[in-house]
């Protein structure tokens, strides 16, 4: 589904924030990308979507995340934004439902029955009026996944889906994703999130892979986190 | 409720006035626009002293805003700041202008008087059409007419995007501001030392902002056009309204109804 071929990507000239990664990600894996602050998940995300020029090359679905074929790999990545007001642009939940369907070409009738089946599926049949701006962190959260969701994406990309919520909305969040058919790549420090949605982890570290492998091993390899800025998911550190 | 969370809900509030349902909210929102554009030039065109001529152009914004259901308060609460602005602009005319143009009873009236209250009213007429069009018009809804009339794709993603992001905005402002005044307790406003470094950082802060919601909105398949909030077609019957409303609108233009009617009276 996503190959990566010595992928670099840097914001100045000769100082690469990512550098010469090489992954391959299965359809209907779950991924947990992690790492310190500045290690390049985000960075690496934003190249995945064709926001940031990188070199080497990088594969959605058999094609090249290039100019020309934008439209149609972004039609396939649905990226859920970690600041959920940047995502929410529209009056009312609806609205935002149905802004990325018409934009592929759906009448607004077309658009709106994938959007309340979305909110159906999620339980949010009764946020389809609201307006964005009334909407509680957790309900936002939400109805920012609804968004993605909305436009039928094959793969998920999630930039920090529970940061800044309760512990009730997180396991809310933590639940709908993990319930959830699509690839996912999650990035998080919400290490015990990753634990329960994701099978695999990658764990950067200055821009390159510093372990790679199932989740139930890296999150539980004490020295390799410490290692690299990070921790055991408290979850395991209790045990 | 702070000053901020004041502005937002403002702000939001225009959402939610376009989003009501009367006859003015149903119209296509191309012959709106046409129609206020139009209006604010026609009001615009009255000689300085032709305050007749001005009053008979009350009637529109006063029907309209009566057939829309949007009080006519709700316009002057919200361009509150905007108001004085517009009545400043003929504040000094009558200083220049002294020459008696007119009277009522043995009050002689100078004529720049007369074209202070003309150049008022007609800031105030512009501005109540045009609030009228924002508040029973989605902005998308706008936006989708503006590019039908062949505006570049950049400056309507401009306006739409200009418009989200004075929330933004606001919201930074906000943050920003109360982080300082914890440090600064007891002081008034941010002390002038303090601009430039505050400005810039709203700047690199909001433009992070708008960017990401500019990338949202692209990762979503926006390219310039708006076909989400495309009106419905274009009908025969938003044409009549079209021709209709420019006819009404030139009528009050070019035939003095207020002399007219006033003389009728007199007589």
């Amino acid at each position: 589904m996503l190959d990566l071929q010595n992928v670099s990507v840097s914001y100045e000239k000769g100082k690469p924030v990512i550098k010469d990664l090489s992954f391959h990600i299965n359809k209907g894996e779950s991924v947990g990308l992690i790492g310190a602050n500045g290690a390049g998940k985000s960075t690496l995300m934003k190249a995945l979507l064709g926001l940031l020029p990188a070199t080497g090359r990088i594969l959605v679905d058999g094609m090249a995340v290039e100019k020309a074929n934008l439209p149609a790999i972004r039609r396939r990545l649905g990226y859920v934004l970690q600041d959920s007001d940047d995502q929410m642009f529209m009056p009312t939940v609806l609205d935002d439902m149905v802004f990325g369907p018409m934009n592929y070409g759906l009448s607004r009738a077309e658009a709106e029955e994938k959007a309340a089946a979305v909110l159906a599926r999620l339980s949010l049949s009764d946020l389809a009026g609201r307006q964005n701006h009334r909407l509680s962190g957790g309900e936002k959260r939400m109805a920012a996944i609804a968004t993605v969701l909305a436009m039928e994406p094959d793969v998920l990309l999630m930039d920090e889906p529970t940061s800044n919520l309760d512990p009730f909305n997180r396991r809310i969040v933590i639940n709908t994703i993990g319930s959830l058919p699509q690839t996912r790549i999650i990035t998080s420090h919400d290490l015990d999130m990753i634990l329960d949605c994701c099978t695999r982890v990658i764990l950067l570290s200055d821009g390159r892979i510093a372990a790679d492998g199932p989740a139930g091993v890296i999150l539980r390899d004490k020295a390799l986190l410490e290692a690299h800025r990070m921790e055991l998911p408290l979850s395991l550190s209790r045990l | 409720m702070s000053k901020t969370e004041t502005a937002l809900r403002e702000l939001a509030q225009m959402d939610e006035l376009a989003a009501g349902d009367s006859p003015v909210h149903r119209l296509h929102p191309l012959p709106k626009l046409v129609l206020t554009v139009l209006y604010i030039v026609l009001v615009v065109s009255f000689g300085k002293y032709d305050i007749s001529g001005i009053i008979a152009m009350l009637l529109v914004p006063v029907l309209l805003y009566q057939l829309s259901g949007i009080p006519v308060r709700t316009c002057f609460f919200k361009l509150r700041y905007v108001l004085p602005l517009v009545l400043a602009v003929g504040i000094f005319n009558p200083f220049f202008d002294k020459a008696p143009l007119l009277a009522i009873g043995q009050v002689k009236i100078s004529g720049g008087v007369v074209s202070m209250i003309t150049l008022m009213a007609k800031g105030i007429l512009s501005l109540m059409a045009s609030f009228l069009l924002m508040a029973t018009t989605r902005l998308d809804s706008l936006c989708s007419a503006l590019r039908k009339l062949h505006v570049p794709s950049l400056l309507v993603t401009l306006l739409l995007l200009t418009f989200r992001y004075v929330g933004l905005l606001t919201e930074e402002v906000a943050v920003m501001s109360e982080a300082y005044h914890l440090r600064a307790p007891g002081q008034k406003g941010i002390h002038i030392s303090a601009w430039g470094s505050f400005l810039g950082q709203l700047l690199l802060r909001t433009m992070d902002r708008a960017e990401d919601l500019y990338n949202s909105m692209r990762l979503r398949g926006f390219n310039g056009d708006f076909p989400y909030a495309a009106p419905p077609r274009f009908s025969v019957r938003d044409l009549l309204v079209l021709l209709l409303g420019a006819a009404v609108l030139l009528l009050l233009r070019f035939v003095p109804v207020a002399s007219m009617l006033g003389s009728l009276l007199v007589r």
